[in-house]
């Protein structure tokens, strides 16, 4: 981790859903700064507003006010467009249900991130090695119904990083997976913020999961309600 | 790698893929065949009328190349023609309606077998009683008719004494005297046919003709076989156009129907699309792509099956109809079904576009 300045600098950030003739306030003033290489997880029980958080950081949903500045752009000035390309090439996903493409291979499931986000030329030897330490290096021409769980859930990584984003945004990626899987998916993303200083927010339920981060942003009833740093 | 998602889509719902590219193929064989059997039939008629071996037709007052006749000529009037400067023969035939637009032709075997060259027999030979007829191979095949068969046409049986080589006149020909008694025109005709001495001598004696019989419409044979085309048919073009109309709102309803609901059934895909930085546009075109390709699949499983329809009519019903097989018109029926297919996908595909990104990631 650097102590260089904060990549995500989210200030007072408030998001309220519309259900119908309810205001739900799924957050409620969220302050809170990210920095560059940090591996930070998020927990909170049910409702907490973890998820709404990531879904503002990735753009896939607009905060109501507030602000949250991802190296230096604000989101709220974006346009969808700019939303657009935020997701292609600023933030990667990692999500609970893993999220793959059922009809590509692992290989093409890669691929079409990278045709999103335009890149065509040859991958690059740091996302090789990537590939290599999440071990499906043997597996990339099968289809994701031939993968386990854990295995499925290492190409969604893959896949999510494939673009160098500056931030990756793992939604509970332990969730769907065994003990053993768990393990080796927290201990990868670990890796993967020691040896390339990827940037990592991760939700998680799980107190032990939440332990692989350098620190731990404890949420209830849409804010943050303790932010603790991990000695690891 | 659009394409690569497209057809790998393609390939994982197998099912959807041959039922939506044999329901497009349909609407392209619903036009490949029309104007198949249009201008086969056309053909088919040009074809007998060039048998008949004339030079020249003569219709009743009045009348069109196509559609059926009366029957004003006095018999005589073949010895007056046959008086006419380079006028080497004439022959005449009598036309009855049966049913519809089907007619019996009476014709003057002798004077016909000179003109045209004579029948080819595959069965049987000439008229011997009144109620003999001869029938050309197509209408025996559609029929199962043999030397001896009955066949009942015009509220009478008739007994088949000969079957010959189609190609000439008409698929079922009767003595003239018959036809006449039957339809009450005893010693007249319907139409007209000469053959000139010389082919160099054909337009003056056209024009002798005209001249001489301003009221008829007097042809060479080879306008009036030309007026044997879909252009000079208003109906049947008119026809052609409805029927490439409900093949336009066939193929617009199979393709929206078919990708609607692709497009519900991946409506989570759509969102880890969008989730990984899809833009509408690129959402929009793998639609499109898809529904291009399902339409350049359907238009080759149409042309396909216009060969089957081809075999189908051609082994049960070939005496009624005749389908060419029309190549001019796949590029113009694929082209169709494209514009169509593109019309079909226009709705789900913007649905798709526009799908916000976090309700398809949740929907399950």
């Amino acid at each position: 981790m650097t102590d260089s300045a904060p990549i995500i600098e989210i200030k007072d950030l408030k998001k309220t859903y519309h259900a119908g003739d309810v205001d739900v306030h799924a957050l409620r003033g969220v302050t809170l700064d990210i920095r560059k290489g940090e591996f930070v997880s998020i927990v909170g029980p049910s409702g907490s507003g973890k998820s709404t958080l990531f879904h503002v950081l990735g753009g896939l949903t607009p905060a109501t006010s507030g602000t949250v500045s991802i190296n230096g752009t604000d989101l709220a000035k974006m346009s969808d467009q700019d939303r657009t390309n935020l997701r292609k090439r600023t933030v990667g996903f990692v999500f609970q249900k893993y999220n793959l493409l059922p009809t590509l291979s692992v290989s093409d499931n890669i691929e079409i991130a990278r045709d999103i986000a335009g890149n065509t030329g040859p991958k690059d030897q740091k996302f090789l090695e990537v590939l290599r330490l999440l071990g499906i290096e043997h597996r990339l021409e099968h289809k994701p119904r031939a993968l386990s769980g854990g295995e499925q859930q290492r190409v969604a990584i893959a896949r999510s990083i494939v673009n160098s984003p500056a931030i990756l945004l793992a939604d509970e990626p332990t969730g769907n997976l065994d003990t053993e899987n768990s393990n080796n998916v927290l201990g990868l993303l670990r890796d993967l913020n020691r040896r390339t200083g990827q940037t990592i927010l991760m939700i998680t339920h799980n107190p032990e999961a939440a332990s692989y981060g350098h620190r731990t942003v404890h949420m209830r009833d849409g804010r943050i309600v303790e932010n603790e740093i991990q000695v690891l | 790698m659009v394409y690569k998602l497209v057809l790998e889509n393609l390939k994982h719902r197998v099912i959807r893929t041959i039922l939506s590219t044999l329901a497009i193929g349909l609407g392209v064989t619903m036009m490949l065949t029309l104007v198949g059997v249009s201008r086969g039939m056309l053909e088919d008629q040009k074809r007998r009328a060039r048998g008949i071996g004339a030079d020249i037709v003569i219709l009743p007052p009045g009348s069109s190349a196509i559609g059926m006749r009366s029957a004003p000529f006095q018999e005589k009037i073949l010895d007056v023609i046959a008086k006419m400067p380079h006028v080497a023969m004439t022959m005449g035939t009598t036309l009855m309606p049966t049913s519809g637009i089907s007619s019996l032709t009476g014709i003057d075997y002798d004077r016909f077998q000179k003109m045209s060259g004579g029948f080819k027999y595959l069965e049987g030979g000439p008229f011997k009683n009144a109620d003999d007829m001869i029938i050309d191979d197509f209408y025996a095949q559609q029929h199962k008719a043999h030397v001896g068969s009955k066949e009942k046409i015009g509220g009478k049986e008739w007994n088949i004494c000969g079957i010959v080589e189609s190609g000439k006149l008409a698929r079922n020909v009767i003595q003239i005297k018959v036809v006449q008694e039957l339809s009450a025109n005893t010693g007249r005709l319907s139409v007209l046919y000469v053959k000139v001495d010389d082919q160099a001598n054909l337009q003056a004696t056209v024009d002798i003709l005209k001249r001489e019989m301003p009221e008829h419409p007097v042809y060479t044979m080879e306008e009036f076989t030309s007026q044997f085309s879909v252009n000079t048919l208003p109906e049947l073009k008119a026809f052609i156009g409805v029927i490439i109309g409900l093949s336009v709102l066939f193929g617009f309803l199979v393709v929206f129907l078919s990708m609607y609901t692709a497009v519900l059934e991946r409506t989570r895909e759509i969102g880890v699309l969008k989730a990984l930085g899809a833009s509408p546009g690129y959402i929009l075109g793998i639609l499109l792509r898809e529904t291009a390709l399902l339409s350049v699949f359907g238009s080759f499983a149409g042309i396909a099956m216009s060969f089957g329809t081809r075999w189908l009519i051609a082994t049960f019903i070939p005496a009624a109809m005749t389908q060419d097989i029309v190549p001019e018109w796949w590029p113009i029926a694929g082209a169709i079904t494209l514009v169509s297919a593109i019309l079909g996908v226009l709705y789900p595909a913007l649905k798709a576009a526009r799908q916000d990104a976090l309700e398809s990631l949740s929907y399950d």
